[in-house]
This record gives C-alpha cells, structure tokens and sequence, in this order.
C-alpha cells in the first residue's frame, strides 16, 4: 500500500510505496513520541492542577490511543501494557480514584517504559531491563478489585459500550421493551435478549425499576423491572426485532427509530426533551405545556409532578445527547476549525530548501545579465522571476522554522525529576516560547540546553536548607526564556542560586595552567573561563555534572551553530547564560559592497542607511572615526583598513550605517553595489577563528563574496584596540 | 572513491613547485582545477590565499609554495588547483592546494621509494612520505594530512598584537 494513508488518531501520513510494514512501523513511532510527550505534558500540569478532568481525559485518550495504535501496527507489547494503565485511568476519570503523587509518578515512569518498548519491541533483547512487570504491579495496586469483564453487569449500570456513540454511519433506534411479568415461567430471560441487542451495536440502557413493589411484596419468579434501549446500530430494524421474535407476545416491545443518521446530520438540534417525551407517551401534551410555563428545568418539573418517573427523563435526556453526539461527528467542519497537518521526512525539506537555495543563486545571475543587456521586456519578467523566488524562499525558510516552545517545556520533566533526585525544590519558568528558530537549530540547541539546565540546577541553585539560611525563599527559580534581537535570537538561562565565584574560578583556571597567575581579567572574562576544556569547579563528580567535559562541549555546539554563549553572575544572586544565533542557516537578504577589489555582503536585516564620506579629514590607519549623521555621533570603522586590503580608495567612500546591539556603527567601504539574495556557505573549520566573518556566498557571476559578521567585527576591533 | 583507490595506492599525481617536482598519492586528490578568482579571506595567513566556489561549496586554497617557502604562486596558463581531501580534527575536510603545473599520474612501488631524508631537504621533513624517482630526477612524496594538519592551518590570532599582527605558527619554514 503506497500512497497516503491515515492512521489511528487521523494523521495523514504521506509516503512514497514501499515493501513492508516497517514504513507504518517507523510512522507509529513518529506518532507515538508525540503522544508521549503530550502525555508527560498532561501529566506534570496535572500535579499542579489534580482535579482537571479535560487533563485526566487527555491523559486517557493518549493511552487510549497507543493502545490501539500499537495494536495496529504490530506493537502487541506496548497495547497490552498500556491496556492497563488505560484501565487505571478509566477508574480516575470516573471519579473512583483521584490523582496522588505515587499514580503520577507511576505513570511518567510508564512512558519511559513505552518508549523504551518502542525501541526494542523484542523484549527477548534484554528481559533484566524489562520494568513492565513491575510498574502493572503498581498500577494493578490502585485497582480496588480485579476489573472482570462482565456483560451481564453492564445491563444494570449506565454504561456505554464504547466510547459514545461512534461514527457507524447507522441510525439510532428507541427500543422500549416491557417483558411481561410472567417472562420468567416462560423460559424468557429479559438479560438475553439485552445482550443480543449489545451485539448490534453501541448501547445506551435504561432499567425502569418504578414498578419494582417492596421488598416484602416481591415475588422472586416475576419480572417487575423494563427498559429503554438507545441502540445505534447500521442494523436493519428486522434485525432488531428478530431478537424478540419468540417472545413477541409476552412483551410490550416498542422499536421506534428515532433519528437517521442524515436527519440528524440536517437537524440543526435534535428534539426538545418535552417532545421526546411526548413522543414516548410518557406525558400527554397539555402537561407538557403546564410544565412550560413555569422558569424550571423541565426534566426536574415533570418528575416533580409525577408525570415521569426520574429515569424515564434521564433516558430522553440521553436520547438527546445520542443524537448531538453523532451530529458533532457527522460534522466536524462545522465545530472549532482543525489545522489539519502533514508529516514529511526531514531530508526531504532539508533537500527542498537546498534546492530553493540553489534557485535564488540563478535567479541572481539571471537578474544581473538581464540587467546588463538593457532588454526592458526581459527586465520585467525577471522581477517577476525575483518576487516569486523571494515568496518562495521565505515560505519554505518559514517551514523549518519552528516555536522553541515545544523545547522548553520537554525541560520541564528535566527539572522535576532532577530537583527531586538532589532533593532541591526548584521551579521551571519559561517565556518566549512563540520565538521561531530554524529547525536544525532547535534540534541542535538541544544538548547544550539540556547541559546548561542540569548546571543550573546542580551547582547553582542551592538545597532549600541553604537558600533559608541565605534569606531566599526555599523554591529556587530557574527562567529559560527566548527573544528576537536584530537579526539574533538570544535564549538565556538564569537561576537565582549561589552564583559563581570569580576568585574560586580564577584560581582554578591558574592551577589548571589556562591562565596566567598574575593575568588580569574582567569578572566577565573570568566567568567564561569555564568555556575551556577540562575545566571544572565542582567539588565532587556527581552522576549529573562536574567531569569536566560539559561546558566546552556546550560552547562547541554553539560555536557550530556560528552562535556565541555568555556567563554573567552574581555571588549568592545566580547567575545567567545568554546563547546568541544566528536567526537562519541558510538564506538571508545581504547588501552586497566592494573594497578594493573584493565583495562582501552585510546582512540587509541591520542596515539602516548608506552615507557617503569623503576623504578629507581621515587619517590613514585610524580604526575607528565618528561621523556626525543628523546631530547623532556615529563611530565607524573602516574595513579597508581592518582588512588589509591593498590599493587606494576612492576619493568619495560609502558607509553603510548598521545597528548592532543597539548601537549604531558605519562601515566604510568603496561602493555599495545593491541587495543580494544571499546563501549563506560556511567557510569550514580553518576559518572558524577568523573574526568579523559569518560565511560566504556565491555571486552572480559564480565567484565568491565574504559575508560580515558585523557583531564578531566590532568585537574584535575593541579587543584590539583596547590591547 | 576511498575503497577503490585503496587498491591502487601505489599511484601518485606529480606537479611542479617551483620547478622541483613534488607528488601525492592519488587516494587523497580528488580533482584538478584551472586557477579561477581566489577570494580573499582578510586576515588570514599569506600562504592561505583565500577561497574557490567548487560546485556551491567554499573550499580554502593554500599556496604551496609560499608554505614552503617558495615564494608566491605566480599565475600562468598552466597553474592549477589541486583539490584534496584530508582529515582534519577527526573530520574529512575538502582544500585546494596551488601548483604551478600538474604533470601526470605515475606508478611507484613501494620498494622504489626511500625514506624522507634527514635533512637538507628546504621542507620539514615531515611533510615527506617519501623519495620516489622518475628518471634521472627525484620525487618528493608529500604527506597531505601532515601538510594540511590543523596545526599547520592553524589561523590564530593573538588579540593582543593589534591590528595586522598575524603569526602562523609555523613560519619557521621561512628559511
């Protein structure tokens, strides 16, 4: 089977046709660590917040569904054990056991079970890790009694036999059956005959017990009690009465189909319960009207005045919601509208994107030969050709980008367990979550986040004892929040905890050799010290941190992601970490400029305007100058100088003023060419030191421009100068 | 292309630095290229004269010759990029080394090639693989990996120099 197919919960999931289940396999898994991270979602906010039943709902319909899913796909380990769980959580959505710490553990430590499960279905691999056993145990602890399926008990309780009415695409039919009291002597059992309607579909049951006389008056042999059916079944109503063929005499049996399934699809509502009622000839119509006029409910007035008994309205009532339950999902459109969504492997777009990349290059030459060649009707077509590659291009970047949100709150499991392991108590706070980054990034962001968090929570923040002791509030608060700057994207992570101590860094730093003894540092510079490899503070190794190979490892990822990662910290205050990155890989739009004989591209993003310059007053090799633009002092740099770049500039230069960090600098440069799509190339790991350059990019005339990290510039030029 | 050529790792690309003739065992060449614009990559060491767009990637060239201290490249006719692949830091890395020509691929046995003299040769003698022959005149075999070692290539600066201050650390080889 190739093509597209939907999957339990209603994903569309596109593949090429391939041979084999394991494509169906491998998309189960997609689905189920999804589901599996909304369910640890659920379950975490559910230990704030224990008695929210859409929370327990969606912690059971997650359940609910790898169960059946994996059932589906061939996962027959994780279906029987969720099976269980599922069970479990029937009991708290039904109200019979309430959410405790011990279920809530419990339950997380069930999810690592599933999704170890999910990587080795073939528990033969490895039975000693094999915690299942263990875990039903526990759950099998909360059950009061061991859950028997029995159908009989199910005929005296109102229960459904299925989730709700299911889209069956039947018809839902009011069977109103009245054994005659004598049905025993005839060798008729009313139970049978409900089972036999079970069968045919989903079932709604109403035992009628109004006629039931006292205890002292019962006689064993009769049959006092009769009920109403709500059957919705894609059964032909023969089929129906079949069932009762052979006691057709010995009962009042009513088979009224109370809705098609088209009619209910039309009907804006279904009937009112008055007229359902009325339907049954359970109430004549002028006391319905009498009831009417009064201001209450008219379920409550009828029974009140004895017209029906409190069943009788209970079973129109559910009549009712039969109904709505099937219009609801005979038209879903017409409900809160559904992002519907498409899951494609990620090399696919990754290729798409290159190809896009790729198409913005030809477009480029495209532009520039046409604009050589002066040809007016050429030149239109080619801004055409221009917006629809930048749509395109913005469109498919907009696809990897995706909200770090769903980052963040995969920490908050992080935080809870290990909080709880060091015995600290600790709380998560994150803001920002809407902040887009490109998704490679996210994914590679990952682990140095993951590193960072632990650091904060190991040696930062202090045990609750300490932090009363120090004055502070017994709950350390660790923030990760995301925010857009520039052409940036700055993610911090702070605690308020013991903060770091310089002298104790430095110190190390010395003994370690990576400094000097007598060198003379900024506290900033001492704080990131803790960047090089093989450096570490903590007193002892725990299973968390303090080996050493942490926090260069973290600066490695990030410098990979041609980012940069700041420490600032307070003693007994806490400390903070600012990762800057770039806000895309791949393309952005760059104002292409020449000095000398070379080009270079600044990202347009942080242009804000070109002024010319001409040469009087500039001293040769002065680095930095300050230009009066409109009353405001504007430093700039130019990068002839910075650069070596041989030859004579022209008598009337450009700057190109930006704004970095929230200042505005000027770059002096020859001439200012134009925009330029620009596709960022890295420029490999021999030219990972060099400073002031983010990458480079093709031109239009297939030769290579320089791109200018403005920031990286403007750093190192201070570094120098303040040497 | 590695499994392939491992079974003909006796033969060798020859080209010409400066008149001398050097070569390198084809496992690590990967192409030969006519000199195109080398951009410049400011700031960098002399010998590193920039970067080439090889196919939508950017590939850092090294002038050979200026890192043997053979003086700089001149561009004619028949000089050439020389693009190799070689580990760096763990990691396969693709360069352009300069060559003022490129003669032929030629066969050597390993018994037909000595150890790397001691010295008196104007290299560091552990960039020689070996002494190969070809005639009356002598091969230098060069290690690639040993040339283009992340020491080698290192492109660090030292904040404290100022401007333009820029030190590989192996200028040692200015003889």
């Amino acid at each position: 089977m190739g093509g597209l197919f939907r999957a339990a919960d209603g994903a569309i999931h596109g593949e090429e046709a391939m041979p084999g289940d394991d494509i169906h396999r491998q998309a189960f898994r997609e689905e189920a660590d999804e589901l599996l991270t909304e369910l640890e979602a659920s379950l975490l906010e559910l230990e704030a917040q224990p008695d929210n039943a859409e929370l327990i709902n969606k912690v059971f319909r997650a359940m609910h569904t790898l169960k059946g899913s994996g059932a589906m796909f061939g996962f027959d380990d994780i279906a029987v054990f969720t099976h269980d769980v599922e069970t479990v959580f029937d009991r708290v959505r039904n109200g019979e056991i309430g959410i405790s710490k011990k279920l809530l553990d419990l339950t997380l430590a069930s999810c690592d079970h599933v999704k170890w499960l999910l990587e080795d279905p073939d528990l033969g691999a490895s039975p000693k890790m094999n915690k299942g056993p263990e875990l039903l145990e526990g759950f099998r602890a909360f059950l009061p009694a061991l859950v028997v399926e029995d159908a009989s008990e199910a005929v005296f309780a109102l229960e459904d036999t299925g989730d709700g009415v299911e889209d069956r695409g039947g018809n839902i039919y009011r069977i109103r059956f009245r054994p005659d009291p004598m049905i025993f002597s005839f060798g008729g059992n009313p139970v049978h005959f409900l089972e036999d309607l079970m069968a045919l579909g989903p079932c709604k049951t109403f035992a009628h017990l109004d006629k039931v006389p006292r205890l002292s008056d019962i006689e064993p042999a009769s049959c006092y009690v009769w009920w109403d059916v709500l059957l919705h079944t894609s059964a032909p109503r023969e089929e129906i009465q079949d069932i009762f063929t052979f006691i057709e005499d010995q009962c009042e049996l009513h088979i009224d189909l109370v809705a098609k399934r088209d009619e209910l699809e039309d009907a804006v509502t279904y009937k009112k319960l008055g007229e359902i009622l009325v339907e049954r000839a359970d109430i004549a119509p002028e006391d319905l009207e009498a009831a009417l006029s009064r201001q209450k409910r008219l379920g409550d007035i009828l029974t009140e005045a004895g017209l029906v008994t409190k069943k009788q309205v209970e079973s129109a009532l559910a009549e009712q919601q039969a109904a709505k339950e099937v219009q609801a999902k005979a038209a879903p459109a017409a409900t809160a509208p559904t992002t519907s969504s498409i899951r494609i492997a990620a090399d696919k777009l990754d290729f798409l994107v290159d190809l896009v990349g790729e198409l913005v290059i030809v477009q480029a030459q495209i532009k520039q030969a046409v604009v050589q060649s002066g040809d007016s009707f050429m030149m239109s077509l080619s801004e055409q050709l221009e917006r629809l590659s930048d749509d395109l291009r913005d469109s498919t970047l907009g696809i990897r980008m995706l909200p770090i949100g769903a980052t963040f709150s995969k920490y908050r499991r992080l935080v809870r367990d290990l909080s709880a392991e060091l015995g600290k108590e600790i709380e998560l706070v994150t803001s920002g979550e809407e902040t887009e980054l490109d998704k490679t990034v996210i994914e590679r962001l990952g682990d140095p986040l993951v590193h960072l968090l632990r650091n904060s929570i190991d040696h930062g923040v202090e045990l609750p004892a300490d932090r009363e002791a120090a004055g502070k509030p017994r709950c350390g608060v660790v923030t990760l929040s995301a925010e857009h700057s520039g052409g940036e994207v700055i993610i911090r992570i702070s605690d308020d905890g013991a903060g770091m101590n310089p002298e104790r860094i430095k110190a190390k730093a010395v003994e370690r050799g990576l400094i000097a003894a007598d060198a003379e540092l900024t506290n900033k510079e001492i704080f990131n010290l803790i960047f090089l490899p093989g450096f570490s503070t903590a007193e002892k190794v725990t299973s968390v941190s303090g080996r050493g190979v942490g926090m260069d490892v973290v600066k490695r990822g990030i410098d990979l992601l041609r980012g940069s990662v700041e420490i600032d910290s307070s003693p007994n205050k806490g400390s903070v970490i600012s990762i800057r990155l770039p806000l895309t890989l791949v393309i952005i739009n760059g104002l292409q400029v020449m000095v000398g004989d070379e080009y270079y591209v600044a990202p347009l993003s942080i242009v804000e305007e070109c002024v010319g310059l001409s040469r009087n007053g500039g001293r040769e090799g002065d680095q930095s100058q300050i230009i009066n633009l409109r009353g405001e002092s504007v430093p700039f740099i130019r990068l002839r100088d910075w650069f070596e770049i041989p030859g004579t500039p022209p008598r009337i230069e450009q700057i190109v003023i930006t704004r970095v960090e929230g200042m505005r600098v000027g770059l002096v440069v020859d001439h200012v060419i134009g925009e330029h799509q620009t596709v960022i190339k890295g420029l490999g790991r021999i030219f990972r030191d060099v400073e002031g350059l983010s990458g480079a990019t093709i031109k239009g005339d297939g030769t290579m421009a320089l791109i200018l990290d403005v920031p990286g510039l403007l750093r190192a030029i201070s570094e120098a100068s303040a040497a | 292309m590695s499994e392939l050529a491992s079974l003909n790792d006796n033969q060798y690309l020859t080209f010409i630095l400066e008149r001398e003739l050097f070569a390198l065992n084809i496992v690590s060449v990967r192409e030969v290229l006519e000199l195109t614009n080398i951009t410049n990559v400011p700031r960098t060491p002399e010998f590193i004269r920039g970067v080439i767009n090889l196919r939508g990637r950017a590939v850092p060239v090294v002038d050979l010759r200026m890192k043997f201290g053979m003086g700089r490249t001149e561009r004619t006719v028949n000089t050439c990029i020389i693009i190799v692949e070689v580990v760096l830091d763990g990691e396969a890395a693709v360069l352009g080394a300069l060559a003022d020509s490129v003669q032929e691929v030629y066969e050597m046995e390993a018994s037909q090639i000595e150890a790397a003299p001691k010295m008196g040769a104007r290299i560091k003698t552990e960039f020689i693989r070996g002494m190969g022959k070809c005639g009356e005149q002598f091969i230098i075999i060069l290690d690639i990996n040993k040339v283009f070692s992340a020491e080698e290539l290192a492109v660090v600066f030292d904040p404290g120099a100022g401007q333009g201050a820029v030190e590989p650390q192996e200028a040692q080889l200015n003889a």
